[in-house]
């Protein structure tokens, strides 16, 4: 997804990991995408630059749809639309 | 989802190597996975009470007992410990990197039901009792840690 596409993707649960390291923002997105119908879209907050990597390795594990990322001011955006 | 299991043998009391265990316990399971660790030996210092009832003890298991570490605040590091100055340091450093504490990661494997299970083998030869280990464990031979590692599709050994 482009840059423009995702920053105006239609969020339904923001999840915010800032601050907390491996494996904190993956634990945070299985806490969160239960709260996010199928279809819909959670964004997770990170600091942690290795979540770039992790989180769509756990997107993928899960079954969900990883979209991308956006990076603003060391904080990066993940958006993964659950899928079942 | 597509759950697949994992098993982490502990047998390692070292800080470092304990906090490696519960971080790839966590992740595991937090992909959705069952995860079991089996702790035996030195591992079993990791489940330690700080505080324990007093046990009759043989002199030997007396003394493993005096001597070992008792629970996760007390392990040394398997490098650079320098007489427990290098764990304290370690601290400082995780929580200045946001990383959760090894208590945490304990306590958070545990609320993501990561199985725990403890050697009776090797807890009768450390002279460690079930009251001297954290609750919620289940105490095993090497047959039910066998069984489980049939199940699973990683198992490692730390």
């Amino acid at each position: 997804m482009s840059v423009v596409e995702l920053a105006t993707l239609q969020v339904s649960k923001t999840v915010d990991a800032r601050g907390t390291s491996c494996p904190g923002p993956i634990l945070a997105a299985k806490k969160g995408i239960v709260d996010v119908k199928v279809g819909e879209i959670m964004m997770v907050l990170a600091t942690d630059s290795g979540t770039k990597k992790d989180l769509p390795a756990w997107a993928k594990k899960m079954g969900h749809d990883y979209l991308g990322v956006l990076e603003e001011g060391g904080i990066f955006k993940l958006y993964v639309k659950r899928l079942k | 989802m597509d759950t697949t299991k994992k098993t982490i043998i502990l047998f390692s009391g070292d800080f470092d190597k304990a906090l490696a265990a519960f971080i790839i316990a966590n992740g595991a399971a937090a992909m959705g996975d069952d995860v079991t660790m089996f702790f035996t030996f030195w591992g079993l210092n990791v489940l330690r009470k700080s505080v324990a009832p007093p046990h009759k003890k043989s002199f030997l298991q007396g003394m493993f007992g005096g001597m070992m570490p008792k629970g996760p605040g007390k392990l040394g590091l398997s490098k650079m410990n320098f007489a427990g100055i290098g764990p304290k340091l370690m601290r400082r450093v995780m929580r200045q990197q946001n990383v959760s504490s090894l208590e945490e990661l304990i306590a958070t494997a545990r609320e993501q039901g990561v199985k725990m299970i403890a050697c009776k083998m090797s807890m009768d030869v450390l002279g460690l009792s079930e009251d001297e280990l954290i609750d919620g464990l289940d105490y095993v031979g090497v047959a039910t840690y066998l069984g489980e590692a049939d199940e699973a599709g990683v198992n490692l050994f730390i």
